[in-house]
This record gives C-alpha cells, sequence and structure tokens, in this order.
C-alpha cells in the first residue's frame, strides 16, 4: 500500500530562502492549492461545527427519520435515527481526522526516532531494529490493523494502537535508509572530527537534513491512515456509536441505501476529499522540494 | 539461480515463525481469561482446572507456543467458538470465495493498469496522461468499502444489473455466480489498477528517455517495436506490484466483503469479530498472513526470470 523509499532532495535544504521558494512552487501548482483549500475547510469546520449548525449530533427525532436533502431545516437530510447530516458530518470529522492523523504522528514519533537510531548507530542495534520491522512488513497492513484491534476489542484506544503499530515500519524503514544516506556524507565526518558529540550529529546534521523529507513522507501516509481508521470503525472496531464518524456512519447508513441512497454514501465523500487531498499534496510537495 | 532461490526460501523461514508468534500472540493480547467462553459461568474449580489442563493453558507460554504449532503445523487450527465447527473448515470453505474474487480483481487491475499506464507514459503531460493520472490517483485514495457502496447504489439499486449482496445459492449457473462477482470484483481492482498505472507510468516514461531507446530509434527502428521493448521494460514492475497487491487484496476483502455480505474470509473475520470468537480470528488472520508471506516469496522467486538484472542480493 505504501512505497517505503524517499529520495533526499538534490540542494541542501538550509540554504537560504529553500523554504521559501518551495512554498512559492507549491502556491503555483493549482491542484495543491485546491487540496489546501478543500482541507482547510473540512478541518475548520470540524472544529468549528458549534458554531456552524444549531443541532446536536446525538439527538434526532423518529418523525424526522432519512429526509431527503434539502427537507425544510435539514441541507443534506436527516440520517436513520432522525438527525441532521449535516451536523453528524461536520462534528464526524472530528473524530475521523483525529483518529487519521494522531497515528501518523505517532508513528512519526515512534518510528522516526527507531530509524534514526537503527541508521546512525548500525551494527547490532540497526539489525534488531530493522528485522524486526521486517516481521511486521510481513503482514498485509489492514490485516495487522483489524488483527490487533480485533484481539484488543472495540474502542478508540485499541484502534489507535493497532494504526499506530501498522504505521511505525514505514516510517522506521524510511528514516533509517535517509539516515544511513547521511550518515556517510562529508560534513558529519568533518563535524565528528571537530569533535562534535553523537547526540549533536544527530540534531544538528542528521534530522537537519531528513526531517523536511521524512514529513513530506508521512503526508502520503495520512490518506492511507484516514481510510484505515474508517474502514476499523466501518466494522465496530473503533468510534461507538452514538458518536458520529465518517466510516462508523457509513455503515448504520447502510439500512438507508435502498430508501435514501444519497444519504448512504454522503459521509464516504468526505473520506474521499480527505484522502484523495493529502495525497495529492504529498506528491505536490514532492515535486516541489525536488524528491520525486 | 538455485543460490538466489534457497537463499530467499532460507530467509522466509524466520519470517513465518515469527509471523506465527505474533498470530499465537493475539490470543494473549485478548483480554479476559479464554475460558470463561467455553466453560459455564457457575463451573467449579475442579472442571476448571481440568479444562484448562486439557487445553494446555496450565503450562508455560513457550511450552504452549510450541503444543498450538505441532497442532497448526498439523493442519488443527483450533475449534470456532461461536459455530463450534473447525476452524481450517470454515476457513477451507470460505477461501474459495475470496480466492476467486482477488484473482478475478487482479487480473482486471493488471489489465486496467498496464493500459493506463502506458497511455500517460507516452503521452506524458498531455490531457490523456491528465485524465489517466486522475483515474489512478483517485483508485489508490478511494476508501474501497465505500466505492463498493457507491456502486451497489448505483448498479444495484438505480439500474438493476448486479445483485447487491451474496453469492447466490449453490448448482447456480456461472452466469449467475459471475453476476454477484462484479461488483466485488470492480471495488478490489481500483487500488492496485491505481497502484500499476501510477508504477508505469512513471517507468515507460524513464524507459523512454533511456539510452537504448534512442540506440533503437537510431538503428531505425518503428515505434510498434520500441513499444514492445518497452512493454517488455514494465511488465516485470507490474507483475512485482500485482504479486504483492493480491496479498493486500485477500487480506483486505475484510471491508469489501462486509459490505457485499461476500461469504469469504473477510466475512468471517467480520463475524470473529462481531461474536469475539478468538480462534477463529487467529486462524484466519493467519492462514492470510502466511498466503501473504508465500505470495512475496514467490515474487521475488520470479521477478529474476522476467528481468535477469534482479539476480542480487
Amino acid at each position: 500500500m505504501t512505497v517505503s523509499e524517499i529520495t533526499l532532495p538534490t540542494q541542501p535544504m538550509r540554504s537560504q530562502g529553500y523554504w521559501s521558494n518551495v512554498w512559492r512552487k507549491l502556491l503555483r501548482d493549482r491542484v495543491s492549492v485546491a487540496c489546501m483549500i478543500v482541507l482547510a475547510v473540512i478541518i475548520l469546520s470540524a472544529i468549528f461545527a458549534p458554531l456552524l449548525t444549531s443541532y446536536d449530533p446525538a439527538i434526532g427525532s423518529v418523525v424526522q427519520r432519512l429526509k431527503p436533502p434539502l427537507t425544510d431545516g435539514y441541507i443534506l437530510g436527516t440520517d436513520e435515527l432522525g438527525r441532521d447530516m449535516l451536523t453528524r458530518l461536520l462534528y464526524g470529522g472530528r473524530m475521523s481526522l483525529i483518529m487519521g492523523i494522531l497515528p501518523v504522528l505517532l508513528a512519526l514519533l515512534i518510528g522516526g526516532t527507531l530509524g534514526t537510531v537503527a541508521g546512525f548507530v548500525g551494527g547490532w542495534t540497526n539489525t534488531i531494529i530493522m528485522r524486526a520491522t521486517d516481521v511486521v512488513f510481513a503482514f498485509p497492513s489492514i490485516l495487522l490493523a483489524v488483527a490487533i484491534a480485533g484481539a484488543l476489542g472495540s474502542g478508540l484506544l485499541n484502534a489507535l494502537i493497532a494504526l499506530t503499530v501498522v504505521l511505525i515500519p514505514p516510517m522506521v524503514r524510511v528514516t533509517e535508509s535517509a539516515t544511513t544516506q547521511v550518515r556517510s556524507l562529508d560534513f558529519v565526518e568533518a563535524a565528528r572530527a571537530s569533535g562534535a558529540g553523537g547526540l549533536t550529529i544527530i540534531r544538528v546534521h542528521i534530522l537537519g537534513n531528513i526531517l523536511a523529507p521524512i514529513v513530506v513522507y508521512a503526508t502520503s501516509l495520512l490518506s492511507v491512515a484516514i481510510i484505515m481508521s474508517a474502514g476499523l470503525s466501518f466494522i465496530g472496531l473503533g468510534t461507538k456509536p452514538p458518536t458520529p464518524e465518517w466510516g462508523l456512519m457509513l455503515n448504520t447508513l447502510r439500512s438507508a441505501i435502498y430508501s435514501q441512497p444519497l444519504i448512504a454514501a454522503l459521509p464516504g465523500v468526505f473520506i474521499f476529499a480527505v484522502s484523495l487531498s493529502f495525497n495529492l499534496l504529498s506528491d505536490g510537495l514532492r515535486s516541489a522540494m525536488d524528491m520525486s | 539461480m538455485l543460490g538466489y532461490i534457497l537463499k530467499r526460501l532460507l530467509y522466509a523461514v524466520p519470517v513465518t515463525l515469527a509471523v506465527s508468534i505474533i498470530c499465537f500472540s493475539l490470543v494473549q493480547l485478548a483480554p479476559g481469561d479464554p475460558l470463561t467462553v467455553v466453560l459455564p459461568a457457575d463451573a467449579s474449580q475442579e472442571i476448571v482446572d481440568q479444562t484448562r489442563a486439557r487445553y494446555g493453558l496450565d503450562k508455560p507460554l513457550p511450552t504452549q507456543y510450541l503444543l498450538w504449532l505441532s497442532n497448526v503445523l498439523q493442519g488443527d487450527l483450533g475449534t470456532s467458538i461461536a459455530s463450534g465447527r473447525s476452524v481450517s473448515s470454515e476457513i477451507g470453505h470460505a477461501i474459495g470465495y475470496t480466492l476467486s474474487v482477488a484473482v478475478l480483481a487482479c487480473l482486471l487491475a493488471l489489465v486496467a493498469g498496464l493500459a493506463l499506464g502506458l497511455v500517460a507514459g507516452y503521452t506524458m503531460g498531455s490531457p490523456m496522461d491528465k485524465i489517466a493520472s486522475a483515474t489512478a490517483i483517485s483508485g489508490v485514495s478511494v476508501p474501497h468499502y465505500w466505492l463498493g457502496i457507491v456502486l451497489v447504489v448505483f448498479f444495484s439499486v438505480k439500474l438493476g444489473w448486479f445483485p447487491a449482496m451474496g453469492a447466490g445459492r449453490s448448482g447456480q449457473s456461472l452466469g449467475d455466480a459471475l453476476s454477484f462477482m462484479i461488483l466485488p470484483v470492480l471495488t478490489m481492482a481500483a487500488m492496485p489498477a491505481g497502484i500499476i498505472t501510477r508504477s508505469v507510468r512513471a517507468l515507460v516514461a524513464e524507459k523512454l528517455g533511456q539510452e537504448f531507446v534512442t540506440a533503437l530509434r537510431a538503428k531505425g527502428m518503428t515505434s510498434p517495436h520500441i513499444f514492445a521493448h518497452v512493454v517488455k521494460n514494465a511488465a516485470p514492475t507490474a507483475l512485482a506490484v500485482i504479486g504483492v497487491q493480491m496479498g493486500y487484496l485477500m487480506a483486505g476483502s475484510i471491508l469489501v466483503e462486509t459490505v457485499f455480505a461476500w461469504p469469504g474470509t473477510g466475512l468471517l473475520l467480520n463475524n470473529a469479530i462481531l461474536t469475539r470468537d478468538i480462534p477463529l480470528l487467529q486462524g484466519t488472520i493467519l492462514v492470510l498472513a502466511l498466503i501473504f508471506v508465500a505470495l512475496n516469496l514467490i515474487v521475488d522467486i520470479l521477478q529474476p526470470l522476467f528481468d535477469p538484472r534482479i539476480q542480487r542480493a
């Protein structure tokens, strides 16, 4: 599902104006700009959901069940329990986005640390960390996530653990290969010769050069993570009703697939939009940073 | 060549063992005493101890693992708590359904991905390329369980062309059986088709810029022949991608099979999760993971046959 190799940028990142250059290139790419706008709108509307709607996402009225979109008072209609769809989609974004983004951040932190240590220290440390990574790679990611979450039982924390465990190995591989590339460069040798300690070299020379490409790589994982976390909720391993979440909404609305197909498919549009935007933005960032 | 194959086979042994250890520990991960599901709540201490001994649960974990492993090697994956049938027969019944959909989805993805990728790579930057690339990234980004729902809404609810759920009755005609498979296959093919398109596109663009193509052109070779060379160069990558994707498809089918109530291993997993049937969960995960390991191994072994340059590592 994921490609675990990155190319380091060809020009030095510390050079003056590098980031403003990347930003300028990104702003010139219409697709990337569109993605940033879509993501900003979805994220902001999830954060400010209470200001945008007067309905309660958990309370509905039975007489108003499955009203079609544009019904009086319900812009996007109502769900199978008569709750306002727009409200639930806005609030649902909170859980879906958190459960998609948080595992990637945790994996970036844990996997990045393990990968840097493996690449910098080398030897047995490297062998142990990388072989352990291989074992997790022996499982298709969604299967391992289902296995862990399925064994631990449903619940948000268990889903979070499952997703993080699955996302750590690609982060370790990418960080390790980038660290190994940088470690053998002349300026690291020079720093060591002039008496710099290991931690200083990691902080200044290694992280200074690999952090940005690795964060860009992590953005491509965001797309996978959003799909997987909503997928876990879809099969009942994650968010529990009545909390709104896009994957869970897709599942509970399956009963409405014949009566209100448009409403039944609506939550997936948001998962797709977010996942597509993260993927395209990651592509755009890569080419803006000369990493493709 | 033989040395390479042996090396790959040897490397697969520790990986397989590690996979089995992880699957074994799934039971340890599950909260609660595994005995509570087989015994009545008011069972006497004596019976509890007897049952514990019978299942080997009174022994230390490494011994338990070896016991479990020797059972697994004899084809005994335990007994499903929900149905009371052996896990291996449950999986044996379901895996054919998963396999047939996965194989068809892979074939479809291979054909569609190669075609789109070649078109996009050859016409880099043109509107054709833009359309093919947009299709590909949509395929990679789409939540397939949602795509399944959309296809059901469109083809089953609106048009009434294909059945929305299940696999039909036994003894039905081949045409009927296929009509149940079309929507799951389309759904499952989207992601691998997108991935293959993207890798073939990049590969074709790279090959076209390479010296051997320039040399062929200079020697006066016509475009169709050059095209054949490029396809020959792109095929191993597409095959490697599809091999790995096949494993992802079989494992990832849990979501798609839930949408279509397709009676494969995915639905089995889903039921195991709903009923907290840990032996069934463990056995199914183990079988699917082993298939994934085997497919990766086959890809590794086959690839040098198509592309002799890979004979390294």
